[in-house]
């Protein structure tokens, strides 16, 4: 199913349509089975109009399609699937003013589903503000 | 809150109103901005309508307390069905309200509250005034 295909994320994550666009997620980097994208500050995202803070939304969003290309990268196709749960802890707020960099991986793909991690943060990795797991289905499997 | 929503809120296109309970509801119209696959809901989209949706319920709630300063600590969603080409609404309840942390859940459907796409359980941590 998969053979000589290549998935792309940079260029899959380049249209602006849908909520994506919305947003204002773009791409960042990738590897066999991980990608990392990007969300700018953006005052339209804002969930506490004192602190300036933006809501935990757009960070679930953000994660979601991290994850969700991660498991296309496993995969090495683009294959239908749609999130089956999504966890996220909300480490502490992202701080207001910077980027949000939202890295997931797919560490385990089985014949339907596929089990994701990932991290947020806002420029130190090792100072996370997010931390996410869940799980995909592909109603028609993914390939092996 | 319900008459004020946040920026975000705003973004996604959400609008309040209160059911026959006088529990606020969240209303988000489907459009291009809301859309994941072709066709179908993003589920960042579903997820940010239900924590909206807790959000203003855990509000509604504290107020009567005297109100407070809520934090996310985390949250899980369960995706049920696709999300179609229709007004979705979300609605919080609030399961247990603490002193210092509140467990709330929110369901979001479509054409029938019994049919949800999506469900979410929420733990916020609060400050109180």
């Amino acid at each position: 199913m998969s053979h000589g295909f290549q998935f792309d994320p940079a260029r899959f994550l380049t249209s602006r349509l849908g909520h994506g666009g919305l947003l204002g997620t773009s791409y960042r980097a990738h590897g066999a089975d991980w990608a990392e994208l990007e969300l700018p500050y953006d005052e339209r995202l804002i969930g506490n109009v004192d602190t300036g803070v933006i809501a935990s939304g757009p960070i679930l969003s953000l994660m979601d399609m991290a994850t969700s290309v991660g498991v296309w990268l496993r995969a090495n196709a683009f294959v239908a699937h749609a999130t089956l749960d999504l966890r996220v802890d909300y480490l502490r707020p992202a701080t207001p003013g910077k980027t949000v960099i939202g890295r997931g991986e797919c560490y385990r793909l089985t014949r339907s589903i596929a089990f994701v991690r990932g991290q947020a943060h806002d420029g130190d990795p090792d100072d996370p503000l997010a931390h996410v797991a869940g799980t995909f289905m592909a109603p028609d499997g993914y390939p092996r | 809150m319900i008459d004020r929503l946040p920026p975000y809120a705003q973004l996604l296109g959400l609008t309040a109103e209160r059911d026959g309970d006088g529990a606020p509801v969240l209303v988000m119209p489907f459009g291009n901005d809301v859309l994941g696959r072709p066709g179908f809901l993003h589920g960042g989209a579903i997820s940010g309508l239900m924590e909206m949706a807790a959000i203003v319920a855990l509000h509604d709630a504290l107020e009567g307390e005297g109100g407070g300063e809520i934090k996310p600590i985390n949250v899980t969603v369960d995706f049920m069905r696709g999300g179609r080409d229709k007004t979705t609404r979300s609605r919080g309840i609030v399961t247990r309200l603490g002193t210092r942390v509140a467990n709330v859940e929110a369901t979001a459907w479509q054409d029938d509250p019994a049919k949800p796409i999506a469900a979410a359980r929420m733990n916020y941590l609060i400050v109180r005034r």
